[in-house]
């Protein structure tokens, strides 16, 4: 019993994505038994070409880039006490490269690893750049990477000289973006699991979380206790570089060319939202990646809830937003406290076990 | 209300959870006075000024200002000022990028509109008054400190300003600009202002007032004509100690000073950018030394310099002999030095996170970035030493923010001894934390020292460092100012030494 309450005290941050994750679900279920139709529901293996499609699918798929994001955006957000705004630009500019080389070159592996490689150099020095405003001249992160919000699609326009271009349709990069031969299950799936596996391994085999959150909780007591607050912050920056380019590459690949204007465009508004509805204070401080990760997913099943609700691609912003607000109030601060004041007061009453208090705190939203 | 009388206080008191900030203390203005407001850190100072202002309610007491026949209740700092009282705060709290005279009248008075020639001609009249070298239209950053200061003051001082509150108005100026401020400070006096000036710098009390009220943990001490307050005395009103009081010496080992042992630490001619002068400094294995002075006289200043807390501006440090290289924290940790810092909350927690990653913090970063402690590991750790110190928490996993403050500095100072330091450094360890917390953390250190470890203790009360330290080093204004070793710590040649009035 003890056990359980001190895994949920543990997680209780948790609680609030996952909630809104359920209720999104919840929600499409509650749908489709209105209109006596589960296809929302449906994951169809294509006979022809042996790929998995369905909502759930391309919810799982769609979200990518963005979990990729998310989690990068999870450290910089902890060290540094602010969001970098420019992984849209950055990502534009990392693409643009990566194109830039692919075209360039025989279509082959190698010189796709060495695409991808260059992007994540490219996308790791915006980082840097915007570390080093950071965390050396003291900038506000949020004006900091402003810079490279502003300039960062001009300098994906100069490198791709202006044009769109295109990848021919039968380059294997294109697998990255879409399926391998005979795998039914979209590449970029696994791409997530592998950089989340990688994020999990880093936290446990080194100091990263504890320093991080040493210097966003308390920078002069990290400083004195002989972290140097300066690289934390940078390196942050740096590894949140590694995500745009990656998540740079999968859009590309998904897409078959890079538009500087249009790709990732507003993709820095997601993932700050999905730290922030990950339970996760945008002050910085302490975190939880797998909140954030969540997060993510919460953004996509939401817009693909709309579309699939027939609601037009204008009006989905406002319908996101309503919901947002919804999750946004219920992880509040203020809320929570009288939410865990209900629970302390239910829970001391009864003597009912803590997880009855959690379903009574949701049956409350 | 006697007539020369702007503000009584009486039987103020005013408690926190745990703390009793305030006890039936009172204290009396008089018309055209300049009180000076002393007592240590914790003493009750700010408590009570902020209880004037408004900004804390007391909890019983009565205030009584002159012009107004019953006592008042003051609810806001807003109200405070309509009744005529103003404060102007240590850090200067205008606007820079506006003009002096916008900064004079903006956010008074009740007007939507603003009438700006009318403005610049009230604040012209304002400004010749108290002779304020600035003009109406020039924008606040481009006078000096003091000159903002003094616009705060102008700012603060209405038509109907009774009682004055200068909280440390001098810590950021030089000694030209201390002279125009106190300048101002008589001018207001002479026209009937009660002033009440809080300071750390015992010359500018002596400079400037007219009368002293002591505090001291939260109570009164007494209220005094400077006349009859000589420095001596005003240090030891405020320290708590009577000037003769000798009883409760405790002798410890004596060290002599020529057995030609090599010191665990040296240092030479160090100085740092938080302003300490260049000084030296030695300690020998098992020795407990301890540095004493007034508050702001540099004793930090100048542990944190052996720390490399600050950026290092000069000098060098030997350990065992050898000349090391200490520019930053991690560079100290590495020589086995270990310093708890004075603010625990600044410097100290990391609020939001467990007790148990508080204690393996140093030690964990002296391992280095790519070697974790496991699990198992972190909780053996914090397991023994939450045991050893009995720090009272609820678990190991319980955030360190939670605990008392008593408890929270055991957890830090766990957290050194984990990195089982040659020399560790204590600064204040035992502030704000209950008393018997603080005779552990005391013996807690003799038996350190015992077992071989160097310390150097820093401690605003006086009696802890005749008890624990067999050397002390005495400053005033951020220099060494004299050493005082084993027969001559007492409290009595302590407060003649940090007085400067004689080096016994």
């Amino acid at each position: 019993m003890s056990k359980v309450k001190t895994v949920m005290q543990k997680n209780s941050q948790l609680i609030i994505p996952l909630i809104a994750l359920l209720a999104i679900v919840l929600f499409n279920v509650i749908r489709c038994v209105v209109i006596g139709n589960f296809s929302f529901f449906e994951i169809r293996l294509t006979e022809n070409t042996n790929i998995l499609s369905g909502n759930v699918i391309n919810i799982l798929k769609d979200a990518s880039e963005l979990a990729i994001l998310a989690m990068g955006m999870t450290l910089v957000t902890s060290a540094s006490r602010g969001q970098d705004i420019s992984v849209g630009a950055s990502a534009a500019i990392a693409g643009s490269v990566f194109v830039k080389i692919l075209l360039a070159n025989p279509a082959n592996w190698g010189v796709i690893i060495i695409a991808i490689l260059a992007s994540c150099v490219v996308a790791m020095i915006c980082g840097a750049f915007n570390g080093i405003l950071v965390s050396i001249f003291k900038i506000q992160p949020m004006i900091a990477t402003l810079i490279l919000y502003t300039v960062g699609r001009s300098i994906a326009y100069w490198i791709n000289g202006g044009a769109t271009p295109t990848i021919a349709k039968d380059h294997p990069v294109l697998y990255l973006g879409g399926f391998f031969p005979g795998n039914p299950i979209p590449t970029p799936i696994f791409i997530v699991i592998i950089c989340a596996i990688i994020f999990v391994l880093v936290l446990k085999f080194t100091n990263l979380g504890l320093y991080t959150q040493a210097v966003g909780i308390n920078e002069k007591a990290a400083h004195l206790n002989g972290i140097n607050p300066i690289k934390m912050k940078l390196l942050t920056f740096i590894i949140l570089g590694v995500c745009v380019a990656l998540a740079g590459v999968i859009r590309v690949s998904r897409l078959a060319l890079i538009n500087h204007e249009t790709i990732l465009l507003g993709v820095e508004m997601d993932a700050i939202l999905a730290v922030a509805i990950g339970g996760n204070s945008l002050g910085g401080g302490k975190f939880k990646l797998s909140g954030s990760i969540i997060g993510a997913y919460v953004i996509e099943a939401l817009t693909n809830t709309l579309y699939a609700m027939k609601v037009a691609s204008t009006d989905v912003k406002a319908y996101k937003a309503i919901v947002i607000i919804l999750i946004v109030v219920m992880g509040s601060p203020v809320v929570k406290k009288h939410t865990s004041r209900l629970w302390s007061k239910l829970f001391k009453k009864k003597e009912i076990p803590a997880t009855a208090g959690a379903s009574s705190s949701k049956g409350g939203m | 209300m006697q007539k020369d009388i702007v503000l009584t206080m009486r039987n103020v008191s005013k408690a926190f959870p745990g703390v009793k900030a305030l006890q039936d203390v009172d204290f009396t203005l008089r018309k055209g006075e300049i009180c000076a407001l002393m007592g240590e850190n914790g003493a009750g100072k700010s408590t009570l000024i902020k209880v004037l202002t408004g900004v804390y309610h007391m909890d019983a007491g009565q205030v009584n200002i002159a012009g107004i026949d019953k006592a008042i209740t003051i609810r806001s700092p807003q109200e405070a000022q309509n009744m005529g009282i103003s404060t102007v705060y240590q850090e200067i709290t205008l606007c820079p990028n506006l003009t002096v005279a916008e900064n004079m009248f903006i956010g008074r008075g009740k007007y939507n509109f603003i009438n700006w020639r009318d403005m610049e001609k009230k604040a012209k009249e304002i400004l010749d008054n108290l002779d304020i070298p600035a003009r109406p239209s020039q924008q606040l950053s481009n006078c000096s400190l003091a000159v903002q200061q003094m616009v705060a003051i102008a700012r603060a001082v209405d038509a109907d300003c009774k009682v004055l509150i200068l909280d440390e108005p001098t810590s950021s100026l030089d000694d030209q600009e201390v002279a125009k401020l106190f300048a101002l400070m008589r001018d207001l006096k002479s026209k009937g202002v009660g002033i009440v000036f809080v300071t750390h710098f015992l010359e500018q009390v002596y400079e400037v007032c007219d009368s002293i009220t002591v505090l001291r943990d939260g109570k009164l001490v007494g209220e005094y004509d400077i006349k009859n307050l000589p420095r001596v005395q005003l240090i030891a009103k405020m320290m708590g100690k009577e000037f003769d009081d000798l009883s409760e010496l405790n002798k410890k080992e004596i060290s002599s000073d020529e057995d030609g042992e090599t010191p665990v630490l040296e240092a030479f001619g160090l100085s740092s950018a938080a302003g300490v002068k260049p000084f030296d400094f030695k300690i020998k294995k098992g020795e407990v030394n301890g540095f004493t002075g007034l508050l702001g006289s540099g004793r930090s200043e100048s542990v944190r310099a052996i720390f490399g807390a600050d950026r290092i501006t000069g000098g060098k440090v030997k350990m065992h002999g050898k000349t090391v290289r200490i520019a930053k924290p991690i560079d100290a940790m590495k020589q086995k030095i270990a310093y708890l810092s004075e603010d625990r909350k600044g410097d100290g927690l990391i609020a939001d996170l467990s007790v148990r990653e508080n204690i393996i913090l140093a030690l964990q970063v002296k391992k280095g970035f790519f070697k974790p402690f496991s699990r198992a590991e972190a909780e053996a750790f914090a397991d023994k030493y939450i045991k050893l110190l009995e720090i009272k928490t609820a678990s190991a996993d319980t955030l360190i923010g939670s605990l008392s403050g008593g408890n929270q500095q055991k957890a830090i100072l766990a957290r050194w001894l984990l990195t089982n330091p040659e020399y560790l450094i204590l600064d204040e360890p035992t502030r704000g934390i209950d008393v018997g917390t603080k005779v552990e953390i005391q013996k807690l250190v003799l038996k350190l020292a015992a077992e071989g470890m160097s310390i150097t203790f820093i401690s605003s009360e006086i009696e802890e460092m005749v008890r624990t330290c067999s050397r002390l080093i005495v400053m005033r204004d951020r220099k060494i100012v004299g050493e005082l070793s084993s027969s001559e710590i007492t409290q009595d040649n302590i407060m003649h030494t940090i007085a400067g009035g004689g080096n016994s």
